[in-house]
């Protein structure tokens, strides 16, 4: 079954002609995933290796019944993007843009929470189902089908946490990145109610960072709702206040959004929140009681 | 993006964000002219340095001595009242290239370069307001509170019933019973025209220059019956910036730290911290973990640093330039999980970044992903002394010890 994606998903590529756009593409088609369309304004009627090009969203859902799409726009240009996918009507819309105004993503949610598609991102590597599709900028070969569902909302720390998983022979259900911007479309919460609705999930791996209650939150769900366990890592417990770590979600602001305020809000819900990264796929395989 | 008070305050002007009269001055003479400039009366003399607690904050000279007031009574603040232009161009004399040491710029405080020199005010009452993009409301949210003046962290702490939060609507944008609201619970009754008018404005100011967080501490009710920004602070959001030229001028790279400044020529995402091992990680979640299980294994991370996701030769060396022109760093850890990137790339990047910038403290690498053992067998056969780990607990460990923690 697995969480939003799998094989039936048929992928559309916003910005698929430039760099990044190309790149991705090439490895996710040689991961499995179906790539129907890109679209790229002004080159309608080309083809990037082997994949067509429309000139609006719209017709490339028309033309090819693509029901997701994926973002590789520059940031002046990505809002703009996601408000054209979600009145094509696509159901799922991942966008990876780093860098996208603030007050610009603010303007997209006010859209996209009033229509039927779901946003993951931005500013993340989104999201695969290992072994059926893969969206997005993550490494797939250092996945695994398998039964534990993973959320984070940083790239790397994802892969480590993966790695971690595949290495001790356990693979994962569905992996999503939901980005380190301040605004963004899928949280925590939402992802948590998937994955508990879902059968091929068991464990769940949550890793959060400074900034922001969203953890805050995923735990009152967790508590009220989830019966699957959970393990979590929450970074930058070193990380000093005031400063933006990287992404720009990432900041203790008025002394909010610490990694030790939202560790002990995640333990009180009864999460297993391990204290360094390096640990992440042993407190799994300890769950999980094998 | 911060920036200092009297650009701020330009900034509200532009908006029609009501301010006192004021003057930027850069010596002495400027100073008591400016004051003249207001009138000749009263005025008050404020240093600009981007941190706050300016007015509890104290003076250094260049021998580390404390900066009295002329009167030798007590220690001179950053923001001082004056009878008029002598004594503004006597206060400036003694702050301008003085080192003001606040409760936010830790203990090796800012040196004061300009002062602004604003018109005194009778000031009846203080008030606290900020606008800022509230994550969970996904628009702009108003924080007021009676208690003008006082640390808002505080007064959250102590008393959270005292803090008053409007948000405004994304879709619907600014309507004007928010500024009312606001009047209102601030017991600003009599002055609710005034107010309402002042937090549009504002709200104006906040989007049209794509702030994050625009703060007025105090906001002040007058005894003539204005209200105004009495203090402003404004910082902007770095992914806005393309779009905002003029207000990307106004980066004072003097207040930021000089190897943050020179990362941020090459694309490299660094913080200075006051630890003794050095972090070169790719990603800024891992970069945060990287220094999270430092500190768990007994060290002390340096810095922050992510290289990015194509973490190629040259910004590799970068990075290890940068991060040995920190003289506290005693090892390094270099923590690189390769996923489209191949790790044998990373490798030969990392040999030839270090015998290029002729590193002399240990250097330790762990390396994951796509052709792992290749890279390993690089730095292995590179002839320089490279510490290879295994996982991140133990390149914790190798590199905690070689710094000499623990």
């Amino acid at each position: 079954m697995a969480v939003l994606v799998d094989n039936n998903t048929r992928l559309l590529v916003q910005g698929l002609t430039g760099r990044e756009g190309t790149f991705h593409t090439g490895q996710a088609k040689a991961y499995g995933t179906q790539v129907v369309a890109g679209v790229t304004p002004g080159k309608g009627g080309q083809e990037v290796e082997g994949t067509p090009v429309f000139n609006t969203v719209a017709e490339a859902v028309r033309e090819t019944g693509a029901n997701a799409s994926v973002i590789f726009v520059p940031p002046p240009f990505a809002a703009d993007a996601i408000l054209e996918a979600t009145d094509a009507g696509l159901p799922l819309v991942v966008c990876i843009t780093e860098g996208i105004p603030a007050l610009d993503m603010m303007k997209v949610m006010s859209v996209v929470d009033s229509s039927e598609t779901r946003l993951i991102g931005p500013n993340c590597p989104g999201i695969i189902t290992p072994e059926q599709c893969k969206i997005g900028i993550m490494p797939g070969h250092i996945h695994k089908a398998g039964p534990v569902g993973v959320v984070s909302r940083s790239g790397t720390l994802t892969y480590e946490a993966v790695g971690q998983l595949t290495g001790l022979g356990i693979g994962q259900s569905t992996c999503v990145g939901i980005g380190g911007d301040p605004i963004i479309g899928t949280t925590f919460t939402d992802m948590l109610e998937l994955y508990e609705a879902d059968s091929d999930t068991e464990v769940v791996v949550m890793i959060g960072e400074i900034g922001g209650n969203a953890e805050e939150q995923a735990a009152d769900y967790v508590k009220a709702h989830m019966s699957k366990p959970v393990v979590a890592f929450i970074a930058g417990q070193t990380a000093p206040p005031g400063r933006r770590m990287g992404h720009a979600g990432a900041i203790i602001s008025g002394g909010k959004g610490t990694a030790s305020e939202k560790m002990k809000a995640l333990r009180a819900a009864g999460i297993h929140v391990v204290d360094t990264p390096a640990t992440i796929g042993d407190k799994v395989k300890e769950v999980m009681g094998r | 993006m911060k920036i200092h008070e009297y650009q701020a305050k330009g900034v509200f002007r532009d908006h029609g964000v009501p301010v006192p009269r004021g003057i930027v001055a850069s010596t002495p003479a400027e100073a008591k002219a400016a004051a003249v400039e207001l009138g000749g009366g009263t005025v008050v003399v404020k240093s600009q340095i981007h941190a706050g607690g300016r007015g509890k904050g104290t003076f250094q000279n260049a021998d580390g001595q404390q900066v009295m007031r002329p009167a030798g009574d007590k220690p001179l603040g950053g923001v001082v009242v004056v009878s008029g232009p002598d004594e503004a161009e006597q206060i400036a004399g003694l702050m301008l290239g003085n080192t003001l040491v606040t409760h936010q710029t830790g203990p090796e405080g800012r040196v004061v370069k300009k002062l602004l020199i604003e018109e005194g005010m009778d000031i009846k009452r203080e008030f606290y307001l900020a606008v800022l993009l509230d994550r969970e409301v996904g628009g702009p949210m108003f924080i007021a509170s009676a208690e003008g003046g006082m640390d808002i962290e505080t007064v959250a702490a102590e008393r959270p019933d005292a803090i008053k939060k409007v948000a405004v609507d994304p879709k619907a944008g600014f309507s004007g019973w928010v500024g009312r609201r606001l009047a209102f619970e601030l017991g600003l009754d009599e002055r609710v025209k005034e107010t309402g008018k002042l937090v549009a404005a504002l709200h104006k100011c906040f989007m049209s220059t794509d702030a994050s967080m625009v703060e007025v501490n105090p906001l002040v009710e007058t005894g003539d019956g204005r209200v105004l920004a009495l203090d402003a602070k404004v910082s902007f959001d770095d992914n806005a910036l393309y779009r905002h030229p003029d207000l990307k001028e106004l980066r004072d790279l003097d207040e930021e730290d000089p190897l943050e400044v020179e990362a941020s020529k090459h694309n490299l995402n660094y913080i200075k911290l006051d630890g003794s091992v050095g972090c070169m990680v790719n990603g800024a979640g891992l970069a945060m973990g990287t220094m999270d299980i430092i500190k768990f294994h007994g060290g002390s991370p340096a810095n922050f640093l992510d290289v990015g996701g194509g973490a190629n030769t040259e910004m590799v060396t970068q990075a290890f330039q940068i991060i040995l022109g920190d003289p506290n760093v005693k090892a390094v850890l270099i923590n690189i999980f390769g996923g489209i990137m191949r790790c044998d790339v990373v490798a030969e990047g990392v040999v030839a970044a270090a015998k290029k910038v002729g590193v002399e403290v240990p250097v330790v690498v762990r390396l994951e992903g796509t052709n792992v053992e290749k890279g390993r067998e690089i730095l292995q056969n590179s002839g320089l002394d490279f510490i290879v780990a295994n996982g991140m607990k133990d390149a914790a460990e190798k590199v905690v010890a070689a710094a000499g923690g623990n």
